[in-house]
């Protein structure tokens, strides 16, 4: 019998205490060991699937997108969401927002090919953005696609394809306005101060090759104020109210584009993104309030689109991980070395991510920073966060993950890890597989005099 | 390497030294071989008595016992 019972380990750490200056406020979050998502051991996950693993949530998805649309639907008769694709353009999750009711809002041809595979209606697909060719214009137009306006050389080159198909364009024009937050974005569209934004209008109207359907403007992203929203929605309605006025024309829509901002904390602020961030009640309250005090008759109130992009699906994607070394840098700082990095967290150069355990962790924490396995001095994930002690081959649990992680991810160095998705019934089912040497070579061809060497 | 004579360690890990009015705080094995370097123990014989009390193995108390070292001297806790 063994009778000289060991202690249980835990490695030697020592902390200076900082008398005087005061610890960063907000909850310390991650300390908590994440050990299941919906149900289903991160153990498991990472046996069955490998890590690292990007992994997604249907129900937090359902959820937050029914929260989403009940916030705008208690307060505006007519309100439509459009998934923006760039945000997560998993067909699977896309198909979700779909099943709830989402049409798709699309800034590529590629993007624009992928909703209508997924089987979305051509007259409910958006397609926005500065990149639009002859052809994409085309089969947009045969397709009753809303074609957005983003310049006025796209307004001329829309006019050449309607009088070469004779076929009328459905078109909105995209605003960019001053919205009272800096930076102002106005690369995309027509500016509404300068009075360009009317010039395009009348220039649609008298021309008369389209019929101008909507006003779209997307005023930035993670807008932390909502009183923007409140400033964009009343510039929006006096458009329309004038084209209504002078024209007689009614808008149908009036889409605010996305651009609310998730629960995640941005880098260089103090303030935890959980508390700071806005509920969709806060800003629908401000968009729908202006709305319907904009002086429509309440018979002609148009059309509400939202393109909600981070919001709807941040909290839904976790990013699980393995610590693969430990390290001391030379000013004495602890550094843990992981096996994802920025090529697959590109959101790590925008916000501090929380990060947790995934499994029962010291009460002791330490400093750290976290490095990704990339030999490239930019792949930190965390310049200095806070974790209890963490040994090679612990995992651990990256929160709120689930924009534009999926979709700005690099091919660089490494391949691209499974996605996998936990449907409402905890079912995990692999929804991207991970990427091999041969899917990615498929595309290359060696010309023949470089195809042998003898070293 | 021993510990400094400025350097104060209490029962529950409260690590003072006086010389620079710094403070710490070490976790039970933090204050465990901070105890030892006072008695003059060397590194060696650090890594066995851990062994011994300790539920670990070999390469992770070795890695271990260095970084903490290191860490000593960065904070100004040894002579050296
Ligand atoms: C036109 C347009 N709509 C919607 C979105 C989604 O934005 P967000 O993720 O900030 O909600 C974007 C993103 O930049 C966009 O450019």
């Amino acid at each position: 019998m063994e009778t000289n019972q060991k202690l249980k380990y835990e490695r030697p750490v020592i902390k200076q205490l900082n008398t005087g200056v005061t610890n960063k406020f907000g909850p310390q979050m991650g300390f908590m060991p994440h050990t299941h998502i919906d149900g289903i051991a991160v153990k498991d996950l990472i046996n069955t699937y490998g890590s690292p693993l990007f992994v997604l949530s249907e129900r937090t998805i359902r959820q937050t997108y029914q929260e989403a649309f009940s916030a705008f639907a208690n307060r505006y008769p007519n309100v439509q969401f459009a998934w923006s694709y760039k945000t997560n353009y998993m067909n699977a999750v896309c198909n979700i927002f779909h099943q709830e009711g989402a049409w798709a809002e699309v800034v590529s041809r590629f993007e624009y090919e992928k909703a209508l595979k997924n089987g979305v209606p051509g007259d409910k697909i958006i397609f926005n953005g500065p990149d639009k060719t002859t052809d994409d214009h085309m089969v947009a137009v045969q397709n009753n696609s809303p074609i957005h306006i983003d310049h006025l050389d796209e307004l001329y080159s829309l006019m050449a394809v309607s009088q070469k198909l004779g076929k009328r364009p459905k078109v909105a024009i995209r605003v960019n306005m001053d919205t009272g937050v800096q930076p102002i974005w106005d690369r995309f569209g027509f500016n509404y101060e300068s009075g360009q934004a009317w010039d395009a209008i009348l220039k649609i109207i008298q021309t008369d090759r389209m019929d101008l359907v909507g006003l779209h403007c997307h005023i930035g992203t993670f807008m932390l104020s909502t009183n923007a929203y409140a400033v964009a929605t009343a510039k929006m309605a006096d458009l329309a109210l004038n084209i209504k006025r002078q024209f007689g024309i009614d808008i149908q829509y009036l889409d605010l584009g996305g651009g609310f901002a998730s629960r995640n904390t941005l880098k260089g602020t103090y303030l935890n993104g959980a508390d700071v961030a806005p509920s969709f009640h806060e800003y629908a309250e401000q968009i729908c309030s202006t709305l319907i005090r904009a002086g429509f008759r309440s018979e002609e109130l148009p059309l509400l689109i939202l393109e909600t992009g981070r919001a709807l699906i941040d909290d839904a994607g976790f990013m699980l991980g393995t610590v693969l070394a430990n390290k001391r840098l030379s000013d004495g700082r602890r550094a843990t070395i992981m096996d994802f990095g920025v090529n697959l967290l590109f959101t790590a150069f925008w916000y501090e991510h929380t990060i947790s355990p995934a499994q029962e962790c010291s009460q002791y924490t330490e400093d750290t920073v976290l490095y990704g396995p990339l030999c490239m001095n930019i792949d930190v994930v965390r310049e200095s966060i806070r974790l209890p002690l963490l040994n090679k081959g612990d995992q651990v649990v990256v929160h709120r993950v689930g924009a534009y992680n999926m979709t700005q991810w690099m091919q660089f160095i490494s391949l691209r890890p499974n996605i996998v998705l936990i449907d409402t019934d905890g079912q995990p089912h692999l929804i991207r597989k991970a990427e091999t040497v041969e899917y990615l070579t498929q595309l290359e061809s060696t010309p023949a005099h470089l195809s042998a060497f003898d070293l | 390497m021993k510990l400094r004579k400025s350097v104060a360690v209490s029962e529950n890990g409260f690590v003072f030294n006086a010389s620079r009015g710094d403070s710490f705080s070490a976790n039970p094995t933090g204050a465990r071989i901070l105890d030892w370097l006072r008695d003059g123990k060397s590194e060696e014989e650090m890594k066995t008595l851990l062994l011994d009390l300790y539920d670990i193995d070999e390469t992770t108390c070795e890695k271990d016992l260095y970084d903490f070292l290191k860490v000593l001297k960065q904070h100004n806790l040894l002579d050296v």
